[in-house]
């Protein structure tokens, strides 16, 4: 990729992580902790791209490693991200 | 390789709803939406990288997602809500892990790249892997199996030597790019080591920085293979969840007004013999305490990490109905760092059905100490330790402290005489408005609620 396009993606995406979480309140501090873990998960696509590219058997077997630990990071991250959040609630009911 | 443009959609639409998704994980009440659009927006750019034209290996691609993918799903389901900081350190870990292994296999190609390239793949396998090992110790240390800070003869000289050494073998990757396979090894090698060493002497009470650390190393390494990749998806959601999670330490740092380096680098200890404390502990009865807050007007709850290991938190919330019920007024107390992640009490509080707007924060609720009639402290001890205010010579002098010794009473509920996580002495059990309720959280908020049901 260009790689001054690239160091405009940086800047915008930090400026845009750091101005998301800068008004957020300590209660969802964790949950936000895990949100973000569930999010940086995409490395599974990465991965996904090396194992789909990978020509010896070295490569392959990290290649597979990769995908499962990516894998394992978006689903588990989105599990319980959702159950943390799925408990606050305004009132009971 | 040039990509179909509905493969380029599909990322450029999930890079999307990762933001939108964050964005509405930031308020309480969007927050459960802004998970699922993320959600999608994950599901969306797997499925197109599947229809990219000519990859190999699909076959172990599905195993592996499946595997992975439902591993993880599996004990995160079964994971119970006291242990979320190591299920989160681990998954976090993972990610930084396939962060290192899409590095490695990078470096085995050895196709020629230009010099930033190789730099940044460089530098995103090292916080990768470090992030990959020093998470997994996270885990094992909030897990219980590791159960001591473990710390070296000169520690931070190993630290730097462990760091220099692996710096100079990832420049000399640079320098040589193609690497030759044993260079790589050792590079990696020392990277995974130095995660290891660096987080093993770090002791628990420091440990949700730490892992908020870990988070936004993965973040960043995640963006830097993706900009090797060329894969701007990768490279917004990973800089996105940097730059957050950077923040997120910072915040939390303040909050235990520890530098981070100063956590990363120095054991907690004592600078000096510390002030005296006179006076002694004072027990006091479940059913005194089940009085003392049934006659109250305003009753506030400290909760702490002893609360979280109890599961006391379902019989702390009948508790305060009940309390309600009667007209006292309750309010919940949060420390910043109470429990082993930032909000970790928050949760098990919600999780319990205490609503959020019963639920304050540390500046929110300080000021109202002084009028409250009895604060119950459970299973909370550095977090409301006097010391921080007055003891310069304590460890955790300077630390923002919720100032429960103000109350008229102090009731607090603990397991046996010991000290806190940081090992210091709490000058508030001392003190004469304090009675001492020994035993753990969950049989004894049980006995106040017999008294107080009894009291009708």
């Amino acid at each position: 990729m260009d790689g001054l396009l690239a160091l405009y993606i940086f800047m915008l995406a930090a400026f845009t992580g750091y101005e998301i979480i800068a008004k957020v309140p300590v209660i969802l501090h964790t949950p936000l902790m895990s949100g973000s873990n569930f999010i940086h998960g995409v490395v599974v696509v990465g991965a996904m791209l090396m194992l789909g590219t990978a020509d010896t058997p070295v490569q392959q077997a990290i290649g597979f490693f990769a995908v499962a630990l990516g894998a394992a990071n978006a689903a588990g991250g989105y599990v319980v991200t959702e159950r943390m959040l799925a408990m606050f609630k305004k009132k009971e009911g | 390789m040039t990509l179909p443009v509905y493969v380029q959609g599909a990322w450029f639409l999930g890079a999307a709803l990762f933001i939108f998704g964050l964005k509405g994980m930031s308020s309480p009440a969007s927050a459960r939406k802004g998970i699922v659009v993320a959600g999608y927006g994950m599901l969306v750019a797997i499925a197109a990288t599947f229809l990219i034209p000519g990859l190999q290996n699909l076959a172990l691609m599905a195993l592996a997602l499946a595997l992975g993918g439902s591993a993880a799903w599996i004990s995160g389901k079964k994971v119970k809500m006291t242990d979320m900081p190591q299920m989160v350190a681990i998954y976090n870990g993972m990610g930084g892990g396939a962060a290192a292994a899409i590095a490695a296999i990078e470096f085995a190609k050895g196709d020629a790249h230009s010099l930033a390239t190789t730099v940044l793949a460089v530098i995103g396998a090292l916080i990768g892997a470090v992030s990959f090992t020093g998470s997994c110790v996270a885990w094992a240390k909030l897990q219980g199996v590791l159960k001591k800070a473990h710390r070296l003869p000169a520690q931070n000289a190993v630290n730097v030597v462990l760091a220099l050494i692996a710096i100079g073998l990832g420049g000399a990757m640079v320098l040589m790019a193609p690497a030759q396979p044993e260079l790589i090894f050792g590079f990696f090698a020392v990277a995974l080591v130095l995660g290891l060493i660096v987080t093993l002497p770090i002791g628990g009470a420091d440990m949700p920085v730490v892992i908020s650390l870990f988070n936004a190393f993965t973040g960043l390494a995640v963006g830097f293979e993706g900009y090797v990749l060329g894969n701007p998806a990768l490279i917004i959601a990973g800089i996105v969840v940097g730059a957050a999670g950077t923040l997120l330490t910072q915040l939390m740092a303040k909050a235990m007004n520890r530098p981070i380096s100063n956590i990363l680098f120095t054991p907690m200890v004592a600078s000096g013999p510390g002030e005296a404390i006179s006076g002694s502990m004072k027990e006091l009865s479940a059913l005194d305490a089940a009085a003392m807050m049934r006659y109250a007007s305003k009753v506030i709850i400290v909760p702490g990490y002893g609360m979280a290991v109890a599961h006391a938190q379902h019989k702390v919330w009948e508790m305060t109905s009940i309390l309600e019920e009667a007209g006292v007024e309750v309010k919940f107390a949060i420390h910043p760092v109470a429990g082993r992640m930032p909000g970790h009490m928050n949760v098990l509080l919600a999780e319990a059905g205490v609503p959020y707007d019963k639920i304050f924060d540390l500046d929110e609720v300080n000021g109202e100490f002084g009028q409250a009639d009895v604060a119950l402290i459970i299973g909370a001890n550095d977090v409301v330790n006097p010391s921080a205010r007055t003891d310069k010579a304590s460890p955790i002098y300077g630390m923002p402290i919720l100032n429960a010794d103000q109350a008229q009473n102090v009731i607090v509920i603990k397991r046996g005489k010991g000290t806190g996580y940081s090992g210091v002495e709490n000058a508030l059990f001392y003190t004469d408005n304090c009675r001492m309720l020994y035993g753990d959280a969950q049989p004894m908020a049980g006995e106040i609620i017999q008294h107080l049901k009894a009291m009708g």
